[in-house]
């Protein structure tokens, strides 16, 4: 008789499902995934695989790993980075060596498709996890990446 | 504390001492009916919050929490946008019908709410066929569903009305087999008459197995009738846009999302009055303050509405053929079976009376 231990089966698998979202309701008040955004911008923090924008990270002595070898600009799908290089004489071993002059990035053109990052041979540019990136002029949106009288850091090379 | 609460009487014996008797009872009919109006289309509204308020906690999220505190005034800002938005129509749409099917819903579904008494003395109308009045009602309100998706000359809309015919149609069956089973545990049609004969019991209780049977059969299938989920052919977004109401915008909608949350209410409301004792209190607590059956009635039914809420966050929808076969392949066989099985053990006098 598969007709009544197919009611029996219905039933009871309806209240394992009624059992389920009955536990998500008595534990909602605790585990509310819902961010109220804007009361509480201060105290949010975005995990941390989120892609809000590519920044390159300075040290103490506004040192960053950056060769200039324009691995990220060639991997850019829409031409996002652009490397401006110079040559400058290296101190250490008296040849010339390619440096940045700058690395700039355009916010408004990227798709956070994160080839950039893969690519670079160095980690010198990384994902930032701000999201307010909105602003009221697009030049605003084209970041110079390296701060002005950066270098690099010695020995990143080897 | 002895307020009278046969409202009904009270207004007409005030009216009656100002004007003739004519005129003071159609004055009285009118205000009461304004009174109900005015209560239930409130109460309607606080249920769309509720359900909002319900889906959110089961989904882990917060809710309406911006207007008023607690986001108690939410559905109260959606009604007064509603109010002011332009009423559009289709070109070729059957302009009579079409703006009279809101109408014919929203009025079928407050009419419902006349009989049930809510405490000892506080029903409008103590007809003595109450159930089937409620059947008969209940069953109106799918004209007006089919007549918006007639008149609107929408194929959406149409296929949406037609399925609701078939679902509407269908489930009446089990709703009022249902209820019958009970009716012979009463041997009354009339409400009043079904809460007195509960004093010995609620009827859940006297009437056991079967009586918990017909309760299952009866909430699956009101669930049916309110047109909600799991039982959402006619909406059913992904596949008609908003079904029989695709054409309807403004105040027109509201009134068909109101009627929809009203009718959840009177399916609960019914259930409470027949199986659950009405406004009777648990083990007679409170039996020497008559008003509190207010309170009862009230919380009966708000906790039917909440597991009604609670199938429609869990359970996934059915197909059209699907909803059919629960239907006529198992709830019809099972409530005939039912009756039965119940019209027996009243003979055999099988029933638990306190």
């Amino acid at each position: 008789m598969s007709y009544f231990s197919d009611i029996y089966k219905g039933i009871k698998t309806l209240l394992t499902g009624m059992s389920v979202t009955g536990k998500y309701f008595l534990t909602s008040r605790k585990g509310a995934i819902t961010q109220q955004y804007p009361d509480n911008r201060a105290t949010l923090k975005m995990f941390e695989r989120f892609r809000g924008e590519v920044v390159m990270p300075h040290d103490e002595n506004n040192e960053h790993q950056c060769t200039g070898c324009q691995k990220c600009e060639l991997a850019c799908p829409n031409g996002s980075i652009e490397i401006i290089w110079d040559r400058a004489i290296d101190e250490t071993t008296g040849k010339k060596k390619k440096k940045i002059d700058k690395h700039v990035y355009h916010l408004g053109l990227c798709t956070m498709c994160g080839l950039c990052i893969e690519a670079c041979p160095t980690d010198a540019i990384v994902w930032a996890q701000n999201f307010e990136n909105s602003t009221y002029d697009r030049t605003q949106l084209t970041k110079v990446l390296n701060r002005p009288g950066s270098k690099v850091k010695a020995g990143i090379e080897d | 504390m002895n307020i009278s609460l046969n409202i009904t009487e009270t207004i007409q014996d005030w009216l009656m001492s100002m004007m003739p008797e004519g005129v003071a009872s159609i004055a009285a009919m009118v205000s009461v009916a304004l009174i109900y109006l005015i209560i239930f289309a409130v109460a309607g509204l606080y249920l769309v919050l509720l359900e909002r308020k319900v889906a959110a906690w089961f989904q882990l999220r917060i809710g309406p929490n911006r207007v008023g505190y607690w986001g108690l005034l939410q559905t109260m800002a959606d009604a007064l946008k509603l109010v002011s938005k332009e009423l559009t129509g289709t070109v070729k749409a059957d302009k009579f019908l079409y703006n009279l099917a809101p109408y014919f819903v929203i009025i079928s579904s407050l009419m419902a709410l006349a009989v049930f008494p809510f405490t000892k003395e506080f029903q409008a109308f103590d007809i003595n066929i109450g159930i089937f009045f409620l059947i008969a009602i209940s069953s109106v309100g799918v004209i007006g569903i089919l007549l918006a998706g007639w008149s609107s000359n929408n194929k959406f809309a149409l296929i949406g009305a037609m399925r609701s015919g078939v679902q509407t149609i269908s489930y009446e069956l089990s709703v009022g087999l249902s209820l019958l089973t009970m009716v012979l545990l009463t041997g009354s049609l009339q409400l009043s008459e079904i809460v007195e004969s509960q004093k010995e019991g609620w009827l859940i209780l006297q009437g056991h197995v079967p009586a918990i049977i017909a309760f299952m059969v009866y909430m699956i299938a009101g669930t049916a009738e309110t047109n909600r989920a799991p039982f959402d052919m006619v909406e059913a977004e992904s596949e008609l846009g908003a079904g029989f109401h695709t054409e309807y915008s403004g105040m027109k909608f509201a009134y068909f999302f109101l009627a929809e949350f009203i009718n959840m209410f009177i399916i609960a409301a019914i259930a409470t009055t027949v199986f659950f004792g009405a406004w009777l209190s648990p083990f007679g607590i409170t039996e020497s303050l008559p008003w509190l059956g207010v309170f009862w009635f009230l919380g009966k039914t708000i906790v039917l509405v909440f597991l009604m809420m609670w199938f429609r966050w869990t359970f996934p929808r059915l197909r059209v053929d699907q909803l059919l076969t629960l239907e006529w392949k198992y709830l019809l066989p099972i409530n005939l079976v039912n009756i039965v099985i119940m019209a027996v053990m009243v003979w055999l006098n099988l029933t638990i009376k306190f």
